[in-house]
């Protein structure tokens, strides 16, 4: 094997005249090549293919078959590498030198030979044949990268659906549209029934594209899935989001996002928007449709102390739609470089008033707009579904319940400054799962606890007052209210009391939810028809619905609560 | 395809001691490295003020708001003096959805 940077080549001469072949033998020889020899077309093509040489001079003229035979057989056996074929020849006449290249000839040499000009050429046509060499390396080595990379994506992409596809989108409630790539463009989509059986959405936008796009994806889709899993609220998770994002991502990455929580039993939709393009609540009454806007920045740029968990809650009746999407369908652009736009969307809210068909109709007019769908447009759209359809949360148990605590009982205070910032619940609700015969109703048990915590905190402690809540604009006052009032909370506490009691086969759970506020006049509040379909007072229906059985202390103050247990599960 | 290259320009007040960065045509990620060098560039002294002007701005994406965070980074974090001015309505649009008016003095 020569060293490729050295210029000596094995050069196949191709001759029916002997003299001739020596004569260009010797010369090529002297020029420091190894030369091979052929006496006619078909010997060059035989020898050729035995011994592939990097050059090859052939006479145009040749007995049994001719030079520019030889030459598309010679060129056909080369495939992609360039094996330069220099004709020799006495013709002058331009159709037959036209004819030499017409074969695949790169260049020719006329006779009598003249040797610089033969060194000149034989060099000249070496340059290309390493470049073209070069070009294929790189060809090889640029295809090999791509499917490797291909290949890496795949598989990231195969564990990364674990992840993400653990959840709910395909419920019946739900429809979407992603394209299967998205999480390459930095697109996420995640949604999960809480221990109570709402439903939590997120729709993200990491900055940038490919691999460096999809990192984020994964720690972020953990912390949703398990968070929600075990109870924990809309603020706590962006906040424990917010602060692992800011942790593992570089300054100049982050993540635009659009946080929900569909509570089907409250009939309401909580909202956080980092970054995100508005989200939309279509009604189904036909009153205004409320843009869920951006208020914050998003995902991973705040410090974890500087981090803004403020949510926005509005009433959601059935047959209303919440749409969220990603800034790829208002940036599609169309041929004349102009894009979707905004204004084009609100037109297609405006044609398509029934909520039904707005999904649809969206895709259509993307459709229309550009031709083609890009794979960076993301969408979502929610409705209430009726709760008592609602499938009850499914939590995974790996435990074998021999070590089940049954006789214990517990009391916990929470005063102001963990109230504002904390939510007890989910610790609560841990605990109580090592009950195993309490496990088949942990979602009912979760919502009772959330509705007694959430009357403790708004009503008692917060002093709120529910009638606010009887329609959509006192509903936002309400929300914003228990906002201002939780941030500036000096004083007040809750205290749950549990008691574990053993009975028969099963056991009893006695919860006892207390708070320092001014307490209420059950008899009235319980005397009212529990079928009031209104934005207030579904909270204690629900109670008296999920729980065995409930009552409140005469001062408003305590609510107790029981469940029971037949057997070990 | 528009094919009008952007650019960054910098120049330094030692006066007020303010480095102004002026983006001219997309800013995205393609100026990463030019965004990059220019408010590093602290031969003419160390700036305690930047000043982004996008008056020829015309658009911008959110890679370069991640710019926008790392020169927010290398200016001291939270004690960063950055003002962002000329801003056109499309990428107010932008830096408004973002919130970025809380980050920066955005006039």
């Amino acid at each position: 094997m020569q060293p490729a940077n050295e210029e000596a080549l094995t050069v196949l001469i191709a001759d029916d005249n002997m003299t001739d072949r020596m004569l260009l033998s010797s010369i090529v020889r002297r020029q420091g090549h190894a030369v091979i020899t052929a006496s006619n077309g078909q010997e060059a093509v035989e020898v050729f293919r035995q011994q592939r040489p990097q050059l090859v001079l052939l006479d145009a003229m040749m007995p049994v078959m001719d030079g520019f035979e030889a030459a598309r057989a010679i060129k056909q056996l080369a495939g992609e590498a360039l094996v330069p074929v220099i004709f020799l020849t006495s013709l002058t006449e331009e159709q037959a030198l036209v004819r030499c290249l017409d074969a695949g000839g790169d260049d020719f040499l006329a006779k009598p030979y003249n040797q610089v000009i033969l060194a000149a050429k034989i060099k000249a046509m070496d340059r290309l044949r390493r470049l073209q060499a070069t070009v294929l390396e790189q060809r090889d080595l640029i295809t090999r990268h791509h499917d490797y990379l291909l290949n890496e994506q795949r598989v990231a992409k195969a564990v990364f659906d674990q992840i993400a596809h653990s959840g709910c989108l395909d419920a019946p409630n739900v429809r979407y549209l992603q394209s299967p790539y998205a999480l390459f463009n930095g697109d996420l989509l995640l949604a999960a029934y809480t221990p109570s059986g709402d439903m939590h959405v997120l729709l993200g936008d990491f900055t940038g594209h490919g691999l460096p796009a999809a990192v984020g994806a994964m720690p972020l889709a953990e912390v949703f899935y398990g968070m929600t899993a075990k109870g924990y609220g809309l603020n706590e998770i962006l906040r424990e989001m917010n602060a692992k994002l800011k942790r593992i991502l570089p300054v100049d990455m982050f993540c635009c996002a659009t946080m929900l929580r569909l509570s089907f039993q409250r009939c309401t939709v909580e909202v956080w928007n980092g970054g995100m393009p508005d989200g939309y609540l279509h009604r189904q009454d036909g009153s205004a449709r409320v843009a869920l806007v951006s208020r914050h920045l998003p995902l991973g740029v705040l410090p974890a102390t500087r981090f803004e968990d403020q949510t926005e809650v509005w009433p959601l009746a059935p047959g209303d739609r919440v749409l969220l999407l990603s800034d790829g369908v208002i940036e599609t652009s169309n041929a004349q470089e102009q894009s979707f736009g905004v204004e084009r969307l609100e037109r297609v809210f405006d044609t398509h008033k029934d909520p039904e068909s707005l999904f649809e109709g969206i895709l259509q007019a993307l459709h229309d707009f550009r031709g083609e769908s890009r794979d960076d447009v993301s969408m979502v759209q929610l409705a209430l579904i009726d709760a008592e359809r609602q499938p009850p949360a499914s939590l995974i148990y790996s435990d074998s319940g021999q070590s089940s605590p049954l006789d214990w009982s517990a009391m916990f205070e929470f005063r102001a400054d963990t109230l504002r910032r904390f939510n007890p619940l989910p610790y609560i609700l841990q605990l109580l799962q090592e009950i195993h015969g309490l496990r088949p109703q942990s979602g009912e048990l979760y919502s009772v606890f959330a509705e007694l915590y959430s009357n403790a905190l708004e009503h008692g402690v917060l002093g709120l007052d529910s009638a606010l809540k009887c329609d959509a604009t006192g509903f936002a006052q309400y929300y914003a209210l228990r906002n201002d009032r939780l941030a500036a909370l000096e004083e007040g506490y809750i205290r749950i009391h549990l008691q574990i009691c053993p009975h028969g086969v099963g056991g009893v759970l006695r919860i006892v939810v207390e708070d320092s506020g001014k307490g209420f006049d059950p008899k009235q509040v319980l005397a009212k028809p529990p079928s009031v379909h209104g934005l207030s007072g579904r909270g204690v229906n629900l109670v008296r619905q999920l729980s065995h059985s409930a009552g409140w202390s005469e001062d408003g103050r305590s609510a107790h609560v029981e469940f029971t247990w037949e057997s070990q599960a | 395809m528009a094919v009008t290259q952007s650019s960054v320009t910098q120049t330094f007040d030692p006066e007020s001691n303010t480095s102004s960065v002026a983006i001219s045509g997309r800013f995205d990620f393609s100026l990463h490295q030019q965004f990059r060098e220019a408010y590093e560039d602290e031969r003419a002294g160390k700036p305690s003020r930047y000043v982004i002007d996008l008056k020829n701005t015309t658009y911008m994406d959110s890679s370069a708001l991640g710019m926008l965070l790392l020169l927010r980074d290398h200016a001291g974090g939270d004690n960063a003096d950055i003002a962002l001015m000329n801003i056109s309505p499309d990428v107010r649009k932008i830096l408004a959805i973002s919130n970025f008016d809380k980050l920066f003095k955005i006039s």
